[in-house]
């Protein structure tokens, strides 16, 4: 399993353009992708919890990748968030 | 059997009937058949969604934009949800059937949404609960009428025609329109003009009396719908339909002519839009501006706002097609009948007389900014451009709209982004509050537009909706031909331009009115620009002035109608 913590960087937080782009990627890989944001643990793969979660501008979230393409996936992950998803 | 309603959009449709029933989604009778197969049904029914769903998306993008078809591929992104999948068929494993387990599952997350404190998130619970009742649908086999689909001479009945129906509607297909609630100037007949299908409306039961396959007539003129008409009746009314297309091509000669009266003086002749989508039917109808577009139809059918991008698009896509001719648009009239669930507002005794239109805006300044920022900038190129404001009652909405405005001038000049900065403000007149102080608001803003719909409604105090009392609402009464007067004087008087963009500025007994007592403008559906002209090119000064002379020496509602069809139809 592999980990690191990013900063969310969108304006609007996690909404729905963003977490349909991230959760796009994410099932491109051979990897379970789990998000930690305060005392939720959130599947990456799924938009709706994902979204419900409510993860705002400078929130700090915790992924977690475990699977054959763990690394890939994770380093695809948080590139993607640091980059604002698209939104910027 | 003959069937009456109200007239509300001109010709002859032939046809038969498809109904546009709202549908069941109860499901307590449906049987559990085992784990595997209600894990099978549903899978079914996720993939139909999804095929179904990709196609309306595909349709709205060619039609009304890539943003708009987003809503709906974000959609079968949710549905996707391979977690959320799993919760159904845990809840499938359970014991409960397809329905009962999307049912349960999507009804938590939209119960989860609407319960977060981001009001952009909780937008999504509108969605979530759309996916759930088309899924659920679906899997009951509701078929729902596919109105993309509809066989060549459909005459579409339905309870209300609404904004999202016409959509996706195949207009070719369709050869008239019943509805069972709505009045001339409800928005079904406003849609059922602009898409010049015949309509009658406010037939009560017609889903009752009306069954698939039925054969229809629909006569818009007359407000008469002919339930399974015998050979003779189809021969009258198809002669009756060969008449109103004749009438037609006859007005067709005063296309390229200038709007002028049998004197020579000339008035402008615009055209009332919804959307961007019908500024290029405007521009052919031979209409010589917009003097209406209406942009809360931008801000229906979508769960969030549309951002500044998307309206700057919509509104520069029409500053573009008319360019050189002016375009009027209209800041968002919200509140009451259009209600938008994801503005968050709130359910009102009254809500024709309570929080809406500029009221609403000026109370959520971030929000109207956006849509002005979105004006200021779409003007930037062709200058044709003018903001109104609606529901004007006072002066000092118009002071706070103007120093909105000129903080966002302020805005667009320090980050340098091109916009007009001789952008003109007008306002709608509709309250009678506005028509008294009309010399007042002259003072404060660059023109005025008359919006005679609501003006009648708030003067004679009747809901326009109401088909028991709709017969008091009419612009023949006095009370409201004298609002017009003076709000077209006052206008004059502080020497700026006085439009009408209401169905009063296309009826051919007040034009004669109108023109004397000065109106610069006016602004009617697409499909009345011709048969105005022709109108307007009939009357010499010193008739119109009779005729208006006499109309107002009237002192009821009935006598000037009867005295303006028997002057007019001479």
């Amino acid at each position: 399993m592999v980990s690191q913590k990013v900063k969310v960087i969108n304006p609007q937080g996690l909404h729905m353009r963003p977490a349909q782009v991230f959760v796009a990627e994410m099932n491109k890989y051979d990897s379970e992708v789990t998000i930690l944001f305060g005392e939720k643990t959130i599947n990456g793969k799924g938009i709706m919890q994902l979204m419900a979660s409510c993860i705002k501008m400078d929130s700090e979230i915790e992924i977690r990748c475990e699977g054959p393409q763990e690394a890939e996936a994770l380093e695809a992950a948080v590139k993607l968030v640091e980059s604002g998803l698209g939104d910027l | 059997m003959i069937l009456k309603g109200i007239n509300a959009s001109d010709g002859v449709g032939l046809g038969r009937a498809v109904c546009v029933r709202e549908e069941s989604l109860d499901y307590s009778s449906v049987p559990y058949s085992g784990k595997e197969a209600e894990k099978a049904r549903l899978k079914n029914a996720m993939e139909e969604f999804n095929q179904r769903t990709a196609a309306m998306a595909e349709r709205i993008r060619e039609q009304t934009g890539p943003k708009e078809a987003e809503i709906l591929t974000g959609q079968i992104t949710m549905l996707a949800d391979p977690f959320m999948l799993s919760q159904m068929q845990e809840a499938i494993d359970g014991g409960s059937c397809a329905e009962a387990a999307a049912d349960s599952v999507l009804g938590m997350y939209a119960d989860m949404f609407s319960g977060v404190d981001d009001e952009l998130m909780r937008q999504r619970a509108t969605d979530v609960r759309d996916i759930r009742s088309r899924l659920l649908s679906i899997l009951l086999g509701a078929a729902g009428v596919d109105l993309s689909a509809l066989p060549a001479g459909t005459i579409l009945v339905a309870h209300d025609l609404t904004p999202s129906m016409t959509v996706g509607l195949n207009k070719e297909n369709v050869a008239g329109i019943v509805t069972e609630t709505g009045g001339r100037t409800s928005h079904s007949a406003i849609l059922a003009r602009a898409l010049q299908l015949p309509a009658v409306l406010s037939i009560p039961k017609a889903l009752e009396l009306i069954e698939d396959g039925d054969g229809l007539i629909v006569d818009g003129g007359e407000g008469v719908v002919v339930l399974n008409p015998d050979v003779r009746t189809r021969g009258e009314y198809l002669t009756k339909q060969k008449d109103y297309q004749e009438k037609i091509a006859a007005l067709e000669i005063y296309r390229n002519k200038p709007t002028a009266d049998a004197d020579g003086k000339y008035y402008h002749l615009y055209a009332n839009i919804g959307s961007a989508a019908e500024a290029e039917a405007a521009a052919q109808s031979g209409a010589e501006g917009i003097g209406l577009f209406r942009t809360e139809f931008l801000f229906m059918d979508r769960t969030s706002l549309p951002d500044e991008t998307v309206q700057y698009e919509a509104y520069h896509a029409v500053s573009k097609i008319m360019a050189g001719k002016e375009v009027i648009i209209r800041t968002l009239d919200v509140g009451g009948d259009k209600a938008i669930e994801y503005l968050g507002m709130e359910k009102e005794e009254n809500p024709f007389l309570g929080h809406r239109a500029i009221r609403y805006c000026l109370d959520r300044p971030e929000l109207y900014k956006v849509q002005l920022r979105a004006l200021l900038r779409a003007g930037a190129e062709e200058k044709n451009i003018k903001i109104m404001l609606p529901l004007v009652t006072c002066v000092e909405e118009v002071r706070s709209a103007r120093e909105l405005l000129e903080q966002c001038k302020k805005e667009l000049a320090e980050t340098n982004v091109p916009f007009d900065k001789d952008i003109d403000l007008g306002i709608m007149i509709e309250t009678p509050a506005a028509a008294l102080i009309a010399d007042l608001l002259a003072q404060e803003c660059d023109f005025f537009s008359i919006g005679t719909n609501d003006l009648t409604q708030y003067t004679m105090a009747v809901d326009r909706g109401n088909a028991k009392v709709e017969k008091l609402y009419t612009p023949y009464q006095p009370a409201v031909l004298r609002s017009i007067r003076n709000v077209i004087s006052a206008g004059k008087r502080a020497g700026i331009p006085v439009g009408m963009c209401g169905e009063a500025a296309a009826d051919p007994g007040l034009i004669p009115l109108l023109m004397c007592w000065g109106l610069d403008e006016f602004s009617v559906s697409a499909s009345s620009v011709l048969a105005s002209r022709a109108q307007i090119h009939r009357w010499h000064e010193k008739d119109f002035c009779r005729i208006t002379e006499e109309a107002l020496g009237l002192s009821t509602a009935s006598g000037v109608a009867g005295y303006l069809k028997a002057t007019v139809n001479k």
